[in-house]
C-alpha cells in the first residue's frame, strides 16, 4: 500500500526511483511474514510448470522422441551429461543428477519469470530463496564428503591443499576453511539473488523511467525522443537480462555439481 | 520528504537479509520438486536413454550378423567359382590329352597298316618269285632233257645243224608258250 502510494506521489514531482522497496510486494490475503504474496504463489507454480512440463516430456520415454521429449531431453541431456557426469565423474554422478536437475529447471522458471509479461518478477530477486537452495547444497556436499571420507577426513581434503606443507599450513587451513566451507553458499546466494535483483532493477529503472519522460516531461518532444531512446535501451537489457537469467541458472548448478566433486573427490 | 522516506524505506527493507518464510517455503518446494523429480522425470528419462542404447546396441548387432552372413555367401561363392575354373582347366586338359592320345593312336594304327601292307607285299612278291622259280625249275630239267633228246636225235657233228635244232626247239618253245 506504502509503495503504490509513494508511485503516485512521486508521479508529480518526478519519476519514481525503483528501489528495494519495489522488490517487497503486499500479501494477497492476510498481513504478516507468513501472508501469501505474489511471489510465495510464483515459487509454488515454478513447481507445477517444471513437474509438468518434464513430466509430460518424458512420459512416453520414446526411443525417437517427439518435439516435446526431445525439448525436455535437451534440458536433461545438459544437466545429466555436460554438467553432472563431466564434473563428478562417470562413477557416481547418477545419484546427484535429480537435485542437479531441481536446482537448474527451478532457477531456470524462477528466473525467466522476470520477463514473462503479466508476472514480470525474478522470484530469485528475494534472496531469501537463493539463500534456501545454497543451503540445500551446502548440507548435500559437506554430507556425502563427510559419509564418503569420515569428518576429520573431509575436513583435511577441504582445508589442507595438496603439495603444502610445514609453516605454512597454518595460513593455509584456516584460509581454506573460510573459503571452501563458510564462505561458499553465502556467494551462491548473494550471486544469483543480486544478478536477478539488478536485471530487474534496470528493466523497472528503464521502463519506469521512459514512462515517466514520455508523458510527463515538460518539453514534450524532449521527453518522447528521451522516453523511446530509454524504452529501447529497456529492450536491450530485457534480451541481455534473458541471457543472464540462463547463464546464472547454469553457473549455481555448475558450481553445486563442482562442489559436490570436491567433496566426494579421491584424496590428492 | 521524498528522501526521508527513501532512507526509511531503506533502513526498513534490506534486500540482503533473508526472510525466514522465505527461506522456509524455498526448502518445502525445492524438497517437493526434488521428489518429483527424482520418482519420475529422471527415470523416465533414464529409461528412454537404456531404450535408445538398447536399440542401437541391437542394431548394431543384428547388422553385424547379417555383414557375416553376407560374407560366408560371399565366401562360398567364390570357392564355388573358384570350384568351377579348376574343373573347367581340368576338362580341357584331359580333353587336351585325350586329343594327343587318339591322334598317337591313329598314327600308330596308320604306320601298322603301312608296315603290314609293305609285308604282304614283299611276301607276296617273294611267293611269287619262289613259285616262278619252283616252276622254272621243273621246266628247265624238261626242256634240257627235250633238248638233249633232239640234239642227240638230230646229228650232232655239224655245228650248222646243231645250231639249227637250238633255234627251232626255242621258236617252238615260244610258239608252245603262247
Amino acid at each position: 500500500m506504502k509503495s503504490l502510494a509513494a508511485t503516485v506521489m512521486a508521479s508529480e514531482s518526478g519519476p519514481h526511483i525503483p528501489g528495494p522497496a519495489d522488490f517487497f510486494l503486499p500479501p494477497i490475503i492476510g498481513s504478516g511474514e507468513w501472508a501469501p504474496t505474489k511471489i510465495m504463489l510464483l515459487v509454488v507454480l515454478s513447481v507445477v510448470i517444471v513437474l509438468g512440463f518434464f513430466y509430460a516430456a518424458s512420459r512416453k520415454a520414446a526411443v525417437v522422441p517427439g518435439r516435446l521429449q526431445f525439448a525436455g531431453e535437451y534440458v536433461y541431456g545438459m544437466v545429466r551429461n555436460s554438467i553432472a557426469r563431466d564434473i563428478i565423474g562417470s562413477q557416481d554422478y547418477m545419484r546427484f543428477v535429480p537435485y542437479l536437475f531441481t536446482v537448474f529447471t527451478f532457477i531456470l522458471v524462477n528466473n525467466f519469470y522476470g520477463i514473462i509479461p503479466l508476472i514480470q518478477f525474478p522470484t530469485m530477486s528475494h534472496i531469501g530463496y537463493t539463500a534456501a537452495l545454497a543451503l540445500i547444497t551446502w548440507l548435500i556436499y559437506n554430507v556425502v564428503g563427510i559419509a564418503k571420507h569420515g569428518f576429520v577426513g573431509y575436513l583435511k581434503l577441504q582445508t589442507v591443499p595438496s603439495g603444502v606443507s610445514g609453516p605454512i599450513l597454518i595460513m593455509m587451513v584456516p584460509l581454506e576453511f573460510l573459503s571452501n566451507i563458510i564462505v561458499r553458499p553465502f556467494t551462491l546466494a548473494i550471486r544469483l539473488f543480486a544478478t536477478m535483483f539488478a536485471g530487474h532493477l534496470l528493466l523497472a529503472l528503464f521502463s519506469l523511467g521512459g514512462a515517466w519522460l514520455l508523458l510527463h516531461y515538460a518539453p514534450t518532444w524532449q521527453g518522447v525522443a528521451a522516453g523511446l531512446f530509454a524504452f529501447l535501451l529497456g529492450i536491450m537489457v530485457s534480451f541481455l537480462d534473458i541471457l543472464i537469467m540462463f547463464l546464472q541458472a547454469y553457473v549455481f548448478t555448475l558450481l553445486s555439481a563442482m562442489y559436490i566433486a570436491g567433496a566426494v573427490a579421491d584424496e590428492h | 520528504m521524498i528522501l526521508t522516506q527513501v532512507t526509511a524505506a531503506e533502513t526498513e527493507i534490506n534486500p540482503l537479509v533473508p526472510h525466514v518464510p522465505e527461506i522456509i517455503l524455498g526448502v518445502i518446494v525445492i524438497a517437493i520438486l526434488f521428489v518429483g523429480v527424482a520418482k519420475f522425470i529422471v527415470p523416465n528419462f533414464e529409461k528412454a536413454y537404456a531404450d535408445r542404447t538398447a536399440a542401437i546396441e541391437g542394431g548394431i548387432e543384428n547388422a553385424n550378423a547379417k555383414q557375416a552372413e553376407a560374407d560366408a555367401k560371399l565366401a562360398q561363392l567364390e570357392a564355388q567359382l573358384a570350384d568351377a575354373r579348376h574343373e573347367a582347366a581340368r576338362i580341357r586338359e584331359q580333353a587336351r590329352e585325350e586329343g594327343a592320345a587318339i591322334k598317337a593312336e591313329l598314327r600308330a594304327e596308320a604306320q601298322a597298316e603301312a608296315e603290314r601292307i609293305i609285308t604282304a607285299g614283299k611276301a607276296q612278291i617273294e611267293a611269287e618269285r619262289q613259285a616262278a622259280a619252283a616252276s622254272l625249275k621243273t621246266e628247265v630239267g624238261s626242256l634240257a632233257t627235250g633238248l638233249a633228246g633232239r640234239i642227240v636225235g638230230e646229228s650232232l657233228d655239224d655245228d650248222e645243224r646243231s645250231s639249227r635244232v637250238v633255234e627251232r626247239f626255242l621258236a617252238d618253245l615260244e610258239a608252245g608258250v603262247h
